[in-house]
């Protein structure tokens, strides 16, 4: 017993052995790379290596495709490590930044009017919600001009200052509302999953702001706007495809929900 | 001829007791998506839960049966004890380490990632440290079962290697095959990113490594219970092994063939070439073939102990067949479990019909009927059977061994089919949540409290099989004689070199693997920006 008597065609079960399993993968292959890319009516092959090219997924790129999008979109990209741990220095920076913030997002964070309330959104979210801003890929008559002319490194800062301060209740506290179903269970069959499973008392989804006693106004603009495409910095279109699933009602307890809830239930960061 | 009885037993004990733990797991799972649990508000604990069954039953269960089925194999088949006990003893722990650090993570909400690793996903690099623990543990096995098998050549030369020793170390090279994968993915790009060396990981490359393993391992889980429908049972019930060439010629099949088609479960992934898939598809279709020569050469051996036993006529001989054997009732069990799932299976491989239960509910029903139930009930058996030789001690009570059968039997089907029927009906799988009060599924909801109602049925049975063995461990002593194999109707005298050794089936596996991996691999490996930045689990 030795290779030498195995490996050789003089062996009847190698030269089988051999000889069915090439024959099979040798009409498989021309089967798979020449007939049936040719048997698809709807595709054009300039010639056969075309034909074998596209079904060995060469990659290609369609010329004709512009994908060029009409609209700015979000070019952020976040990961748990996109911001340096925050340092004493670094917050201090951002407090002296945020005083040209104050009049709309209240000088501890908290907004009276209905401008979303900053003190202890988690850091990735204002630095992405600024830099979405500054390029263009959220728009806002009014806070766009306080964005555009922000540097890297103040939008750092700023977003360590707001992560830093307390949660502190809203501004204008309604009583508590009964969670409603959409932010329970989402809505399986939709493709939503349970808000707080991506925005903060279930778990954090990296970008997700926590929605919890943003003014009702607000959070209903934003959903609407992310219904509407109006807003659309969002990546991987994960809240539009979210928004557009919900009904006007669903958008309006949401809403109403979310802004009576004090802001403790959220996950903390870690 | 058991020599290292506390090895194979430490091996089947963590097996199953890993086992137990898993599937109250699947239990618990099944009522929290059904109608009949109320829902949790947390799908994150769903997910741990997830991760921890599929983990123990995809990796660390079936894996530990077929290492310490393996050395008993070695030790009796080839009548000679163990060599490497101490390799053997390593390999153990290392798995028992593994399992400790991968579950740690997974029970902590830290890598919830479920077992098949969801890249871009990334969890705590403990959990897939862990898996490699378990993975190279079993490798030490692959290893000792070959050199086992190369010392006894040696002392018999051109003797033909008994039959459950052929399969058994083909089993440990396919699965030292296909194992490579999953630890190319893990090793190469997964583990990179969990530490931290790198923030981005290419998904669809990590998919096609991950396919490598994922067809072979379902056959590598499948080898204890051919070895068992081959080596086993024609004994246990009186009969021969019609043929021994066809069995040899099984195991080879399943070398060559199981490998290089893993991509059939990538059919909707957008990076491989629809030539590749077709390929694959194609092989799929060729590894029906030692299914089929088994169920044939079984359903021949079997009617064999029937006529032994004076059965007669065309189909009167089934009646003749020892139907209180637990060894019977499994195997025909095991073989409708395999009839059904195999009809499934068909299913799946056809790059159409896929599409229509691509990620439904029907695949994990089709996985747990194949893989929880045909091939698990024959674990039942090997361990009932191999259970008094290595305890010294009689299973008593072969009533409630009968019993424990028939609940899996009919615990499996009550669960399964009405979860193929609602994935038909398009219920997504791998979803923590259903509101049955929606009227797009609310007609699914009966389906889905039967099929918790029939996991309630396996816990039972299954809980029943622990019972057994540990008692089986206090009942009074007998000499249960030296264990043996089931002789053939032709025991082969001399068997021509090919179907005596792997080598030449080993570097077949390995080429179509080159053929039908090489390309794909290469060119995701190569092309730039298909890279995309990981989530991490948890993490802010
Ligand atoms: C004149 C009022 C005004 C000023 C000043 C202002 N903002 Fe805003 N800001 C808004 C409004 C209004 C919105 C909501 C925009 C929308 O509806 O799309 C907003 C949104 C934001 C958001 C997004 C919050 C979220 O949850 O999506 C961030 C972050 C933010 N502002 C930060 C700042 C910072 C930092 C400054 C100071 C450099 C600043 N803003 C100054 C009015 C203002
Ligand atoms: C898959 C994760 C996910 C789920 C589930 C989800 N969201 Fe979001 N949501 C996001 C992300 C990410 C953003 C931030 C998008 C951006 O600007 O980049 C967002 C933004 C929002 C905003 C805008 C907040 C702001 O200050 O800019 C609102 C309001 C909102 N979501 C409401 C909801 C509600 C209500 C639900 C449940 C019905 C929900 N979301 C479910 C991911 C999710
Ligand atoms: C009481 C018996 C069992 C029940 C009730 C059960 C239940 C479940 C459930 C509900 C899932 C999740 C499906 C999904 O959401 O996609 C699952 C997944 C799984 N089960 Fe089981 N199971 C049982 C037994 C087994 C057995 C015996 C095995 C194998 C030996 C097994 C292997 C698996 C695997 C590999 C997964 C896949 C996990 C994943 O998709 O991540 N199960 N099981
Ligand atoms: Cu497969």
């Amino acid at each position: 017993m030795s290779a030498r008597d195995l490996f050789t065609f003089r062996n009847r079960h190698f030269s089988l052995g051999v000889g069915l399993t090439a024959a099979i993968l040798v009409v498989t292959a021309i089967a798979g790379f020449i007939v049936l890319p040719f048997a698809q009516p709807w595709v054009q092959f300039a010639n056969v290596w075309d034909a074998i090219c596209s079904a060995a997924g060469v990659p290609q790129r369609a010329p004709s495709v512009d994908l060029t999008p009409d609209k700015r979109l979000s070019a952020v990209v976040l990961t748990s490590r996109t911001l340096p741990r925050p340092n004493q220095e670094a917050i201090g920076r951002g407090a002296t930044l945020a005083q040209r913030c104050a009049i709309c997002h209240g000088p501890t964070g908290i907004s009276r009017a209905d401008s979303p309330n900053l003190a202890g959104q988690y850091s990735a979210v204002i630095y992405k919600e600024l830099h979405d801003f500054r390029s263009g890929a959220r728009t806002n008559a009014v806070m766009t001009p306080f964005a555009v002319n922000l540097t890297d490194q103040e939008i750092a800062d700023l977003s360590n200052y707001y992560a830093y301060l307390p949660r502190l209740p809203a501004y204008h506290p309604t009583p508590q509302l009964p969670k409603p179903n959409i932010v329970i269970y989402g809505a399986p069959m939709r493709g939503i999953a349970p808000c707080g499973s991506c925005h903060g008392s279930l778990d954090n989804k990296t970008g997700s702001p926590w929605l919890e006693g943003q003014s009702e106004t607000y959070l209903k603009a934003q959903l609407q706007a992310f219904a509407t495409s109006e807003r659309r910095n969002d990546i991987s279109q994960q809240m539009r495809n979210i928004a557009r699933a919900m009904t006007p009602q669903e958008i309006d307890e949401a809403a109403a929900y979310y802004a009576s809830q004090p802001p403790d239930v959220v996950k903390a960061v870690d | 001829m058991l020599a290292n009885r506390k090895l194979i037993l430490a091996h089947f004990w963590l097996a199953f007791a890993v086992f137990g733990v898993a599937l109250t797991l699947g239990a618990w799972q099944m009522f929290i998506r059904s109608p009949i649990g109320t829902w949790l508000s947390n799908p994150e604990l769903y997910y741990r839960s997830l991760t921890a069954h599929g983990t123990v039953m995809g990796y660390v269960f079936p894996t530990l049966v077929a290492m310490g089925f393996g050395y008993a194999i070695s030790e009796s088949a080839l009548e000679q004890r163990l060599v490497g006990v101490r390799w053997a003893w390593a390999g153990f722990w290392l798995i028992v380490a593994g399992s400790v650090m991968a579950v740690i993570p997974v029970a902590l909400g830290r890598a919830s990632v479920l077992y098949t690793f969801y890249p871009p996903l990334i969890g705590s690099p403990f959990y897939y440290i862990g898996v490699v623990l378990v993975v190279v543990g079993s490798w030490i096995w692959v290893a000792l079962m070959s050199i086992n098998l190369r010392v006894w050549r040696k002392a018999h030369p051109g003797a033909p290697v008994p039959l459950a020793m052929f399969a058994n170390v083909a089993g440990s090279y396919l699965w030292a095959w296909t194992a490579v994968g999953a630890a190319l993915e893990l090793l190469l790009q997964i583990i990179p990113v969990a530490v931290g060396l790198k923030a981005t990981i290419d998904a669809g490359l990590a998919r096609v490594f991950f396919s490598w393993t994922l067809h072979a391992i379902v056959y590598f889980w499948l080898m204890p219970t051919y070895i068992a429908y081959y080596t086993i049972v024609p004994r246990a019930i009186g009969g021969r092994v019609y043929s021994d060439t066809m069995a040899r010629i099984s195991f080879i099949l399943f070398l060559v063939v199981a490998m290089p088609i893993g991509m059939h479960h990538t059919f909707a992934d957008p990076q491989v070439g629809a030539g590749f898939k077709f390929i694959h598809s194609a092989f799929t279709a060729l590894v029906a073939l030692p299914t089929l020569l088994t169920v044939f050469t079984i359903c021949a051996s079997v009617e064999i102990a029937a006529r032994l036993r004076g059965g007669r006529g065309m189909f009167g001989w089934i009646g003749a067949l020892p139907w209180d054997n637990p060894m019977m009732l499994a195997l025909a069990f095991s073989f409708v479990m395999l009839g059904f799932g195999g009809a499934g299976g068909l299913i799946n491989m056809s790059y159409q019909l896929d599409t229509s239960i691509h990620n439904t509910q029907w695949i994990t029903g089709h996985f747990h009927l194949i893989f929880g139930g045909a091939i698990v009930i024959m674990y039942f058996a090997i361990a009932y059977d191999l259970w008094p030789h290595l305890t010294g001690r009689e299973l008593i009570d072969v009533r409630m061994i009968r019993i424990q059968l028939w609940l899996w039997f009919a615990g499996m089907i009550v669960t399964t089919f009405p979860w193929h029927w609602v994935g038909i009906l398009g219920m997504p799988r791998r979803m923590a949540y259903f509101d049955f009060a929606d009227s797009a599924i609310a007609p699914q909801a009966l389906s889905v409290t039967f099929s918790a109602i029939g996991g309630f049925i396996l816990l039972i049975s299954g809980l029943l099989f622990l019972l057994i063995l540990a008692r089986g461990m206090r009942s009074p002593a007998t000499e249960a004689g030296p264990y043996r194999f089931s002789l053939a109707v032709h025991q082969p005298v001399t068997v021509p070199l090919a179907l005596n050794t792997h080598a030449l089936w080993v570097t077949l596996m390995i080429a179509l693997t080159v053929t039908n991996y090489g390309y794909p691999i290469l060119t995701l490996a190569l092309s730039q920006g298909t890279s995309v930045p990981a989530v991490y689990v948890g993490a802010q």
